[in-house]
Parts: structure tokens; C-alpha cells; sequence
């Protein structure tokens, strides 16, 4: 199935609509002419190893860059075309759970989660407080709201980041990396935790990743890329079988780590070495 | 081969002078690149302070207050030391320099005017450059590679309004400040020693500088200030904006940033000088 027939077959408006996005970095090209569209309450997980370019798409369509080939399209407004107000109306339904958590270092882990809400409504603040400590039993962080973000532990960071992203009740909810450097069992624990609140608060999830457990686990749809290029996208069957080489070798990648050759690995150690 | 080895040295040290010229040419678009960017980021400071409000993106005053301690009222002590030791330090020098002349009794309008015209404001400048200016590339550094200032902006928090104007404001504010009371104590260090080596009594010497200082002085002296706050807000910030490659990366643009503003700061006043005296 090729990318393109992947994305049709439902009536429901996209979320976000991404067509022949091509950018570079310098003279390097980081994303190769990238089209998909994200649909309304699905989880959407874009999966590649790193340099694939996952990050840079994650900050177009997070509207952190304007495309200067191809076009961004969030809940119908064109990235390109969108003024200064409009960005900041967009992203009142947009939440973030950065990679490393980005929580503001200067304020208590509280303080941070009530932001968005002080930023952008007129509620008071004992209303604030209560919508904040909701947001943190959600993510299992009662009692934690006056610690500042340095002394909290890596899975406690990305909780607190997931509170703060969906504060707002927003109607998309994008994931950076969301089980990396975690532990297993904290990791499996997060990915149900993404899962519960799409239930919960019925938004459409973007997750990037590149574990492959929590990608299957998660995902209505996985799209891969690599080099800048969108490999495959579909539903979780249909990446798995995907007769693409590539593809095979990303999902496989721990298998084939486990079957090296002994022998070609040690020669490509000592090649120098043993070069005359 | 000899004459191949030769075309191949002088096309190599075209190449090698191109490559140089391309440097400068880079570094001179990234220092034009800069000064446009800290215009942008004044301008579009002003426009957050005077219309956040009616727009309900208001520049906290909290953290206006906050910038303010940091920038101003933890200044205080150091201040007080270096006016102090600089006003006694000028006393010396002026007396020493007039008795050449056998004119000592004279010296009170020359620290006058050299303190409120020149040492105050630029000695207030480089500390708070020092301080301050360094403090917020760091901040803003640190903070662009952890992915606050993105997160910032897809909160939907412009980060010019949230970081850049605050510290902006508390800067104008309180290095003017900082100056007003630099030439105070200044003023009074030398007078000490003064009356301390003259004879001149403090009333006296009080007296005659309320007489020799026009408010002209002190505002030629305050005015600067205002332009150093600028520069050392916007250096800061634009140098921890530009931060990438990590922890060492926020350590060179926070040198740069103390750099640029002290360069900045004397470059300025020395224009501001050759501008205002003249006319």
C-alpha cells in the first residue's frame, strides 16, 4: 500500500495536514517531500531511528517553523498564512510533552502546570490550583507540586510534562520520546498512561519515538521515516508486514544485532590494524 | 612536478585567502544578522509593554520586580565599593595633578563633573554588564537548549513577553538608578578624602558641588545609563538566544555576552560623548 492510499478511506476531517513538506538544514536536506495527514482521536506514531528527520517534522507541525517548500495545515489553518494571533489561538489546543521534559527550571513543578492555565484564562487562583492538582493525580503526582523540576526523577519529569501539556484539555497532544531513558516497567506504565488520557479527554495523540514496544503498543497508525523520507504508513498489521527491506530492518533491528557474525565483527574492529 | 606542486601551492592559497574572506564575510552578515535581531526583540518588547494589557498578554510585574532585585537592589553592595574606592581614587589623582599647577582647591568640579558626567554611569555599566548581562545570556542559554523557550512558545507564551521584556524594563529602570546613586556615593568618597587632605570642611565641599553640578551633568550622566541598560539587555539576550551545542556552548555565549556589552558600552559612550558635548 503506498503512503498515499493510506490516508484515505475515512470521512473524518484531519487534524493536521502535512503536503510535500521538503526542508533544509544549510545545505543539507533533512525532510524529502513529506505528505501525511493525522486523523481526528487517533493515536499516530511516527517511528525512525535518529537523523531519520522525526524531530525536525515534529517541530513543523508542532508550527515552531513556517515550511518553505511544501505546506502545514493545523486544524485547517495554514502555518504559512497564519498571523501571530492565530498560532497563539492554535496552540491553546495543542499540548507538548517535550523529550527532557522542558519544564520551566525557575519554577516549582506546580507553578509550571498552572501557567498555561494563568496565561490564558481569566480563572482565579485557588481554580487554578485545583485544575493543576487535578491534571497531577491524573499523571500520579499528588503531593509533588512544590518540588522544582531539577529534583525530580526522569519518568517524574516526563509526568509532570504530561500534566502540563494537557492542562488545557487540549484537542492534540503531541509526545517527544516519551519511554526514552525510562525503565521498562516506567515506560510501559507512561504508554498507559497517554493511552488513558486520549480515552479521557478524547484528543488525537502524536507520539514520536523510536521504541519499537511502545510504538506497536500504542499506535492506530505508525508512520516511518528514514533519511527525511516517509518509508510506510498505516495501521500497526500493515507496518509490520510491509515487505519494504527497510522497513523489516527497523522493526528488526534487535534481532539482527542478536545474529552478528562473530568473525565479520571482530575483522571490522581490527581492520585498520591489520591493513598492511 | 615541481611546476604542478607549484599551480597547486598558489591555487591552494587562493583558496585558503578565499576561504578567509568568506570567514569575514560570514562573521560580518552574523554581527548585522545580531544588531537587526536585538532592534527586533527592543521593538517588539516596547510593543508587549505598552499593548500586552489591552491585548490580556500582559508583561508580568512580578517577574518585572524579580528582574529588578536581581538587576538593581542585589547590586547595592558592590556599587557602594566600587563608587567609593573610584570617588577617593579621583580625589587623589586630582590633587595630585592640580598641584602641579598649585591649583588643589580647585579640584572639586573636576571629580564633580568626571564622576556624574563619565565614571558613575560607566562604571555602573560594565558591573551590571558583568552581573546581569551575563546572568541572562546564561539563562536564556540554558533554557533555549532544554526546550523551555519551545515550550514557551507552543504554550502559546511568546517568549519576547514572558523573558526578554521583563528583564528589558528592569534594566532601563534600575541602571539609570544604580548610576544616580553611584554618583552619590562617588561623590561623597572623594569628598572625604577631600576634606580629609585640604582641609575643606563636608558642608563646604557639599556647598560647592551643588554649585559646579548642573542638572545638565547628571542627566548627560543618567542618559547614557539608559542607552547601557539597552545594550547590556539586548547583547544578553541575543547571545543566549544564538546558544547551541550545550552546557559549553552557554559558557561562550556567556562570555561573549559580557564581552559585547562592555565593548558595546564604551564604543557608545564614546559617541554619545563626541554627539552631546559638541553640539
Amino acid at each position: 500500500m503506498s503512503p498515499r492510499e493510506a490516508q484515505q478511506g475515512t470521512g473524518r476531517q484531519p487534524v493536521i495536514e502535512v503536503e510535500h513538506l521538503t526542508t533544509h538544514y544549510g545545505a543539507r536536506r533533512i525532510l524529502n517531500d513529506v505528505s501525511l495527514s493525522v486523523r481526528e482521536g487517533e493515536v499516530l506514531v511516527i517511528m525512525g531511528g535518529s537523523g531519520s528527520g522525526k524531530s525536525t517534522l515534529l517541530r513543523y507541525l508542532l508550527a515552531l517553523e513556517r515550511p518553505t517548500s511544501g505546506r502545514v495545515r493545523i486544524f485547517g489553518i495554514d502555518v504559512n498564512r497564519a498571523s501571530g494571533e492565530d498560532l497563539t489561538r492554535l496552540r491553546r489546543r495543542m499540548g507538548v510533552a517535550f523529550q527532557g521534559g522542558a519544564l520551566l527550571s525557575s519554577m516549582s513543578v506546580g507553578e509550571n502546570i498552572m501557567l498555561p492555565l494563568r496565561e490564558h484564562t481569566d480563572l482565579d487562583h485557588s481554580t487554578i490550583r485545583i485544575m493543576a492538582r487535578m491534571k497531577l493525580e491524573v499523571v500520579d503526582l499528588a503531593g509533588f507540586e512544590h518540588l522544582m523540576p531539577a529534583e525530580l526523577s526522569g519518568g517524574m519529569t516526563k509526568r509532570a510534562a504530561l500534566a502540563r501539556a494537557v492542562v488545557m484539555d487540549p484537542k492534540l497532544l503531541f509526545c517527544d520520546e516519551p519511554s526514552a531513558g525510562l525503565d521498562p516497567v516506567v515506560a510501559a506504565a507512561l504508554d498507559e498512561l497517554i493511552l488513558r488520557l486520549r480515552d479521557a479527554l478524547g484528543m488525537t495523540v502524536i507520539v514520536v519515538t523510536h521504541e519499537l514496544d511502545s510504538a506497536f503498543k500504542i499506535a492506530d497508525r505508525i508512520v516511518v521515516l528514514e533519511r527525511g523520507a516517509i518509508l510506510t504508513i498505516g495501521t500497526v498489521e500493515e507496518v509490520r508486514n510491509c515487505a519494504d527491506a527497510r522497513v523489516q530492518n527497523l522493526i528488526n533491528r534487535r534481532l539482527e544485532l542478536a545474529e552478528l557474525d562473530p568473525d565479520a565483527y571482530l575483522q571490522r574492529l581490527t581492520r585498520d590494524a591489520v591493513a598492511p | 612536478m615541481a611546476v604542478d606542486g607549484g599551480s597547486a601551492g598558489v591555487s591552494s592559497l587562493a583558496q585558503a585567502t578565499a576561504g578567509r574572506l568568506e570567514q569575514v564575510g560570514r562573521r560580518v552578515a552574523a554581527a548585522a544578522a545580531g544588531i537587526g535581531f536585538g532592534a527586533a526583540l527592543f521593538i517588539e518588547s516596547a510593543f508587549w509593554l505598552i499593548v500586552g494589557r489591552r491585548r490580556r498578554q500582559p508583561v508580568r510585574v512580578a517577574a518585572v520586580i524579580e528582574e529588578m532585585m536581581q538587576v538593581g537592589v542585589r547590586a547595592i553592595p558592590i556599587v557602594t565599593v566600587l563608587s567609593a574606592t573610584i570617588g577617593v581614587m579621583l580625589a587623589i589623582q586630582g590633587i595630585y595633578t592640580l598641584s602641579l599647577f598649585g591649583a588643589e582647591s580647585r579640584v572639586t568640579i573636576g571629580i564633580a563633573l568626571s564622576i556624574t558626567r563619565e565614571f558613575a554611569p560607566l562604571i555602573t555599566g560594565i558591573l551590571v554588564a558583568g552581573r546581569s548581562g551575563s546572568a541572562l545570556a546564561a539563562r536564556l542559554g540554558t533554557m533555549n537548549i532544554s526546550q523551555e523557550i519551545d515550550a514557551l512558545r507552543v504554550m502559546g507564551i511568546n517568549p519576547v513577553r514572558f523573558l526578554v521584556a521583563p528583564s528589558l524594563l528592569a534594566m532601563i529602570v534600575m541602571v539609570p538608578a544604580l548610576t544616580f546613586y553611584s554618583d552619590l556615593v562617588a561623590l561623597a568618597g572623594a569628598g572625604v578624602y577631600v576634606s580629609f587632605e585640604l582641609g575643606i570642611s563636608l558642608p563646604a565641599y557639599a556647598d560647592r558641588l551643588i554649585e559646579v553640578i548642573s542638572v545638565d551633568d547628571l542627566l548627560h550622566g543618567l542618559g547614557k545609563s539608559v542607552i547601557f541598560a539597552a545594550l547590556i539587555a539586548l547583547v544578553g539576550v541575543v547571545n543566549g538566544a544564538a546558544v547551541s551545542g550545550g552546557a559549553e556552548g552557554v559558557g561562550r555565549a556567556t562570555t561573549r555576552a559580557v564581552v559585547q556589552a562592555i565593548t558595546a558600552i564604551v564604543i557608545t559612550d564614546m559617541l554619545f560623548v563626541f554627539v552631546v558635548t559638541r553640539s
